[in-house]
């Protein structure tokens, strides 16, 4: 099985505050790999990374063929093969659910206004809001919000989607919708990258969890072996989380 | 055709140019200070005087900002001659920015005193202050530290707009550059040196206030950041 | 000596569609000048962002007055004695209103959250469609409000057009002036002119901003 993501030692620093330090993982065609840890372990800096919204200062990072550390990194056809999906959804509040999922596949892709529709109608439809078509972010709650925004990452096919935290900032009762989308997914066979908080989905979900700590890859286990941490440190985390 | 640029037959009057840069930043201080007194019991009587009061300002205000400078210049300039007094053409120009900049300063600062909260002048009850004190510490200080850039950019705005005063012949650098000029016949020389004067002036202007704002607003100066 | 009339009313409106007309010139030609200015204001290169940065310092810290006495003055120079006046009026509020325009845009730009660049970034649209399709559109409802705003100190600039000869409301004003000698009528009747063309636009810029918070709670 060949990498799709691969990172290799990153580095990564805001100033003086080290927030990547020697992080190296790998994530497989199919597989779900889960990130938790503590708030400013890194998490989110790792997945801007991996999106080369940030820039690294040692080590490479592989993304479906795209060199990220390297200079002549062709930044749009990496974000063709790679999808993001943010805790604070970012919809366009001036367009309707379908318009901001028919936005990217009509500019960037050159889909006809027809296609592109029955491509928004069809991702609407996979994340549960086809009745939803035609309502502006501001009429949606946020779970929906949320799931509109997943439906616009998936309408550009990614072959790798990111997500970071994004049931962080929902009720309970929001979370499970939003994150029945991303089960689905997952068992579609998409390649997926998920920061999170969600101890008992990450154990059902993910192939691997990778524990970061202090801007390193603490400890890397299987999902489901998840209650059994070797580090004193993630069995702390689980606890406190669970 | 070639324009030979000649700057030279200008040096003579440097005194002239700066007594009008003198006469500016005059003009424009006193008209300043005279605006800000007035704009701000203006903005107190516009925010929260009686019910009347806060018409007869409201009326000024919209007045004023819905017609020209050049206008109000002639009307107070002329309207005064009609009265049968005399006055100083800069006088007259003090008279007529004062009545212009007060108007704008105070519809800047009931922007800031409306953007104090309820809960901090309650706060303020409650720990005893008087209304006046708590007036003056919770509601005006906030305030004017809150609006402080905007009033800034306005006192530029004045500044500059001085300039409009050479109409009536008030002595300051506009008009200075205009007797210049008719002088010398190098028209587009004085005008670009007086641009070049008026540019110096409001970058010192500003300049000044920034670090007069420094020195009042406290926590501004420690922390940076706007309140 | 004539006294203040009919016919000087009359004379006094005509002079006011002329205001409106170079108003109208300064804030389209200010418009399409001050939406260059904006983009280049928040461009990629550094070089453009400084270029456009000087532009606008220069314009806002120099008198329209003496913007105007250098177009005038400047055009005399390269050859062009007798045009119209209304081409130097046209053209020095013209560029006065691109300075300004420029900034209270860019503002405007600025203030879409970074976020919404990230978001369309992430969808690889290019710095240009992220531009036109994402970020401007909410820019323009921001916009509306000051612009109308500023559209009212247009207005009000253009009394300043007499400098080069160009007979407008105020300058108008001042012909009569010059043979009635009723400085008090006629001066209060010119600024009831701008009074009626102000306050509607300035109104209107305060219900705009009133909707707009309205909108954003
Ligand atoms: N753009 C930035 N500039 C400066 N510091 C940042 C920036 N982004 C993140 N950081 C800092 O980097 C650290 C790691 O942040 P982040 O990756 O967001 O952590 P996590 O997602 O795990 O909570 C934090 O201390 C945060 O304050
Ligand atoms: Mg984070």
């Amino acid at each position: 099985m060949s990498a799709v993501v691969k990172l290799s030692n990153v580095h990564k620093s805001f100033g003086a505050l080290k927030v990547l330090d020697g992080v190296s993982f790998e994530v497989n065609r199919g597989e779900v790999v889960a990130v938790i840890g503590q708030s400013g372990s890194g998490k989110s800096t790792a997945l801007r990374c991996i999106n080369a919204l940030e820039t690294i200062e040692q080590g490479s990072i592989e993304v479906c063929g795209h060199a990220i550390h390297s200079d002549k990194l062709d930044k749009r056809a990496l974000r063709l093969d790679v999808g993001i999906v943010f805790q604070s959804y970012n919809l366009f509040p001036h367009l309707t659910a379908e318009q901001n999922i028919m936005l990217a596949p009509t500019c960037v892709r050159k889909l006809g206004k027809k296609e592109a529709k029955d491509l928004a109608r069809e991702c609407l439809a996979r994340v549960g809001l086809a009745e939803k078509a035609d309502h502006y972010p501001e009429q949606l709650s946020g779970g929906q919000q949320q799931r509109v925004a997943i439906a616009r990452s998936l309408a550009m096919q990614p072959k790798v989607m990111l997500f970071d935290e994004v049931t962080s900032a929902l009720d309970p009762q929001l979370t499970g919708e939003v994150l029945k989308v991303m089960e689905d997914l997952a068992r579609g066979g998409m390649t997926m990258i998920l920061v999170t908080h969600e101890m008992s989905f990450a154990r059902k979900v993910a192939t691997n969890v990778i524990y970061m700590r202090q801007g390193k890859v603490w400890e890397t286990l299987p999902g489901h072996q998840l209650e059994n941490p070797s580090t004193p440190e993630l069995r702390e985390f689980v606890g406190s989380e669970l | 055709m070639t324009y030979e640029f000649d700057f030279s037959s200008l040096l003579p009057y440097w005194r002239e140019f700066a007594e009008g840069v003198w006469l500016t930043l005059q003009l424009s201080a006193i008209s300043t200070v005279l605006g800000f007194v007035g704009g701000a019991l203006c903005a107190i009587a516009r925010a929260d005087g009686p019910p009347w009061l806060q018409r007869v300002v409201g009326a000024y205000v919209e007045v004023i900002r819905n017609t020209p400078l050049l206008v109000q210049v002639f009307l107070v300039y002329f309207g005064i001659a009609i009265l049968g007094i005399r006055i100083d053409a800069n006088l007259a120009a003090v008279l007529a920015l004062v009545v212009n900049v007060v108007a704008y300063t105070c519809e800047i600062m009931r922007a800031g005193i409306q953007s104090v909260h309820k809960a901090q002048i309650e706060a303020a009850d409650c720990l005893g202050l008087t209304k006046t004190q708590t007036y003056w510490h919770v509601v005006l200080r906030p305030a004017i530290e809150r609006v402080y850039p905007a009033l800034v950019s306005q006192y530029v705005l004045l500044m500059l707009a001085s300039s409009i005063t050479s109409q009536i012949s008030a002595e300051e650098l506009t008009a200075v550059a205009n007797r210049i000029q008719s002088d010398t016949f190098r028209s587009f020389e004085t005008y670009i040196v007086v641009g070049l004067l008026y540019l110096a002036l409001s970058f010192v202007v500003r300049g000044a206030f920034s670090v007069f704002g420094m020195l009042v607003f406290t926590r501004r100066r420690r922390l940076g950041t706007p309140l | 000596m004539p006294t203040f009339g009919f016919n000087h009313v009359e004379f006094l409106l005509v002079a006011a569609l002329w205001t409106l007309g170079l108003s109208a010139i300064a804030f389209i030609g200010g418009g399409i000048l001050g939406f260059v200015i904006a983009l280049a204001r928040v461009s990629s290169s550094a070089l453009v962002r400084g270029l456009a940065g000087a532009y606008v310092r220069i314009v806002q810290g120099t008198p329209l007055l003496i913007l105007l006495f250098l177009i005038y003055f400047g055009l005399a120079i390269v050859g062009f004695n007798n045009l119209p006046a209304i081409i130097a009026a046209g053209a020095g509020l013209v560029i006065y209103s691109s300075g300004f325009l420029g900034e209270i845009w860019r503002g405007c730009i600025e203030s879409v959250p970074k976020t919404q660049w990230e978001a369309a970034e992430c969808l690889a649209m290019t710095r240009w469609q992220r531009m036109t399709r994402v970020i401007l559109p909410q820019a323009a409802r921001i916009a509306t409000a000051p612009t109308v705003g500023f559209l009212v100190q247009i207005i009000k600039n253009t009394s300043l057009a007499s400098v080069v000869g160009f007979v407008e409301l105020s300058q108008a004003g001042k012909l009569i002036n010059n043979s009635t000698f009723q400085p008090f009528i006629v001066f209060i009747t010119v600024a009831v002119i701008y009074f009626l063309i102000c306050y509607p636009l300035s109104a209107w810029s305060r219900g705009l901003e009133r909707r707009l918070n309205v909108g954003r709670r």
